[in-house]
């Protein structure tokens, strides 16, 4: 019951879901559509779950005066200002448009903090590229005369070291020429590579013989 | 310790602060107008926009957050105003929770700009924002055989029946031209996998670099045109004669590499160095 | 002033992440536990608005007054009741003596993607790529310089670069089906890499390399675009302050 049900439901779904895209006929588009209805709405109820599980996780951290409970107090109070406001002060439906209480937290907390949390890697990037990138065999140094060639190719600084070159030879050129064809083709490989591994986890899972996804008992 | 071996295991916060000035400093000169070349995979992205006529329907997905607004946004706002000066008619959703609301920066900010001050665009009639759903591929997979299935109503709730841009549109079919843009997943792949390959809709793409050169191999076959980082961005920018905030970060965007690339030349320099002297001590 | 408020706001949001680049310290401790609180508090405002109350409660109020007043059972409009079912089922997870039935949501939607991924994957990112590359590798060049040769020798440096142009371009085609095909044959790890196919392996390791060292080049633009749009925007909000100030 446990683990078969779950089974038996991967398996009937994604027979449905292969057979459809061959027959897109009814009865099996019909289910194949109302399957996929019921996904996502299954889909908003999972990011719910993740929330509510962050809450949880961080109340028993309070509760238990785990390390740095303290920030979960922030958290838990940041997450309270946020749904109160959408839910509550932001004109219901609308609460997305100009002037409403949940587009000024937007705006002025969640864009400035979602947006710096990534610019930081900037910073990193630049310091491991100093210190691990070295050219110790051909092929690191093929890495990275193509990253050189790229990195400056692909701004307007390349057009301006390399313009005593003639044109089809410039920095500009020679990087669009790298992405244009060597760089097209190892990501092909890779990307045919990975399509057969999705394919054969795939028919794997839908006949059962994949079961990871079910967790532990 | 000697010179090489102190240059090699330099703190990596006076890294930090080469790379913040090599940011900041640029800034502090608007004025630098850097040459930009165009590039095939943008030009064709422009054309494609260029010559649809008025009143063509173009659906822009907007999959990313405010995480990679500095390179997805500037597309954006280029995009919208190529669509309203063209006259054509916009169907905006999001794969990512934070779509919508970025779409809505992008078309506020554009509806401000002086060339526009006249132009009096209705929601509804002239754009629609059809808001967020869950579902990242389902969503295209089932928007491919019926728009409305996916989305009821527009992110207001006011019923698609009832606006008049969504009337005969059922599904891809229905739409002239896709652009989608994107930071990760759901983005681009799941548009050309489905949308494109499956439904057979026209494609256009503006994707953060990182992504870029993941989906190059989509085009030009399947996708068909592709704006790659801000260099894409500032690009179009540069095609619609409106230089912005792409246009605007290239200079910052060009003596970041330069120093990057002199990081990457000095340790690899002081690395080779050090070795022989090693070698030679010994 | 509100907006400016605003503005500085998320300037010592933005600083307080930054700190983080001089040393872990309590200032970005609270900024990152906020952006995570509030991130967590936007999921779950949009989730709500845009689809439990579009997708679900608007739907079922017309399978509602359909039934009601129409007097027919619309199956359409019912299918989010079962859609609810299984989220209810999904949330269960949290409750650990009864989060087993969790699994049949999770069945569904893992059913649903392999189904999908099975096909569009083998296809969309296996056949099609592997159509794509056998491309023709018709040497145009030697045809071009036989029929032309006499005007490629009247200017010769001229000529040399054109034709090279169109060599390079011509040869892509030899590049991507050559790369494409090595790379595939160095991920094929169920034969030792030795002698001829060890050979090719190696050739497809470096453009494996080539590919990579792109995908770098790429990356440091991004991480150095998003940098620069939040030096701006501190460069704004300074900007603001001093304005006041004077």
């Amino acid at each position: 019951m446990r683990r078969d049900v779950p089974i038996v439901i991967t398996a009937v779904v994604g027979v449905i879901f292969l057979l459809s895209y061959f027959t897109p006929h009814p009865p099996l588009n019909v289910l194949h559509n109302s399957a996929s209805d019921i996904v996502m709405i299954i889909a908003a109820f999972s990011i719910l779950l993740g929330v509510l599980n962050l809450i949880r996780v961080n109340l028993d951290k309070v509760s238990k005066k785990k390390r740095d409970w303290p920030f979960s107090i922030v958290l838990i109070a940041g997450f309270l200002i946020m749904t109160i406001v959408g839910l509550f002060f932001s004109k219901g439906r609308n609460f997305m448009e100009f002037g409403t209480n949940f587009r000024y937290l937007y705006d002025n907390v969640y864009n400035p903090l979602s947006s710096t949390m990534f610019s930081i890697l900037a910073f990193f990037i630049a310091s491991a590229s100093y210190r691990a990138f070295r050219a110790r065999n051909l092929e690191a140094t093929l890495l990275l005369v193509a990253a050189f060639v790229v990195m400056l190719g692909r701004v307007p600084i390349g057009y301006y070291l390399s313009s005593w070159i003639p044109a089809g030879f410039r920095l500009g050129d020679v990087a669009t020429w790298i992405m244009d064809f060597p760089q097209t083709a190892g990501q092909r490989a890779i990307m045919i590579g990975i399509a057969l591994g999705v394919a054969s986890t795939s028919i794997r899972i839908i006949l059962g013989l994949e079961r990871t996804y079910l967790g532990g008992e | 310790m000697n010179f090489l071996g102190k240059l090699l295991g330099i703190d990596r916060r006076i890294i930090f602060l080469f790379v913040g000035v090599a940011v900041a400093l640029p800034l502090c000169f608007p004025e630098v107008n850097l040459k930009i070349e165009i590039t095939d995979s943008v030009k064709k992205v422009y054309d494609i926009v260029e010559s649809l006529p008025e009143g063509s329907k173009v659906l822009i997905a907007f999959d990313y957050d405010p995480g990679s607004m500095p390179e997805l946004q500037p597309m954006a706002e280029s995009f919208i105003r190529h669509c309203i000066r063209k006259k054509l008619k916009m169907i905006i959703m999001g794969l990512w929770p934070q779509g919508s609301v970025q779409a809505n920066l992008a078309l506020e900010k554009v509806l401000r700009e002086k060339e526009f001050e006249d132009i009096k665009l209705q929601e509804g009639v002239d754009w629609v924002n059809l808001g967020y759903t869950a579902g990242n591929e389902v969503v295209i997979e089932r928007m491919g055989s019926n728009i409305k299935a996916v989305f009821a109503a527009d992110h207001k709730g006011v019923k698609l029946e009832n606006l008049s841009l969504m009337r005969g549109v059922r599904n891809f079919s229905n739409i002239d031209f896709v652009y989608n843009l994107s930071a990760g997943y759901p983005g681009t792949q799941e548009w050309v996998q489905f949308a494109v390959d499956k439904f057979g809709a026209k494609l256009g793409a503006g994707n953060t670099a990182v992504q870029a050169p993941l989906v190059s191999p989509y085009y030009p076959k399947r996708l068909l045109g592709l704006l790659g980082g801000m260099k894409g961005a500032a690009e179009y920018e540069f095609l619609m004669g409106f230089p912005a905030t792409g246009v605007k970060y290239m200079f910052s965007q060009s003596v970041a590499h330069a120093v990057v690339c002199l990081f990457i030349i000095v340790g690899n320099v002081a690395f080779f160095l050090n070795k022989k002297k090693k070698r030679q001590g010994r | 002033m509100s907006e400016l408020f605003g503005l500085w706001l998320g300037a010592l949001l933005t600083l307080g992440i930054f700190s983080f680049l001089y040393k872990d310290n309590p200032f970005y401790k609270f900024c990152e536990a906020l952006f995570v609180g509030v991130s967590a508090g936007y999921y779950l405002v949009t989730s709500y608005w845009q689809i439990i109350v579009v997708k679900m409660i608007d739907v079922l109020q017309v399978g509602f007054d359909k039934m009601m007043v129409l007097g027919y059972f619309d199956f359409q409009n019912w299918l989010p009741v079962l859609g609810g079912i299984f989220g209810i089922l999904m949330l269960l997870r949290l409750l650990p003596s009864i989060g087993w039935i969790s699994r049949w949501s999770l069945a569904l939607v893992v059913g649903t993607t392999a189904g999908l991924y099975f096909t569009a994957y083998l296809a969309s990112n296996g056949m099609i790529p592997i159509k794509e590359t056998i491309v023709p590798l018709e040497l145009t060049y030697p045809k071009l310089f036989l029929a032309h040769t006499g005007s490629f020798l009247k200017d010769i440096p001229a000529t040399i670069w054109c034709n090279f142009l169109n060599v390079l371009y011509t040869y892509g085609n030899w590049v991507v089906t050559l790369g494409t095909f090595c790379g595939l044959i160095y991920f094929f790890f169920s034969k030792e890499h030795k002698g001829v196919f060890g050979g090719v392996a190696k050739i497809g390791i470096l453009f494996l390399m080539v590919t990579f060292g792109a995908s770098f080049g790429y990356t440091v633009m991004s991480r150095m675009s998003l940098l620069i749009g939040r030096v701006d925007y501190l460069g704004t909000a300074f900007g603001e302050f001093f304005k006041l100030l004077k």
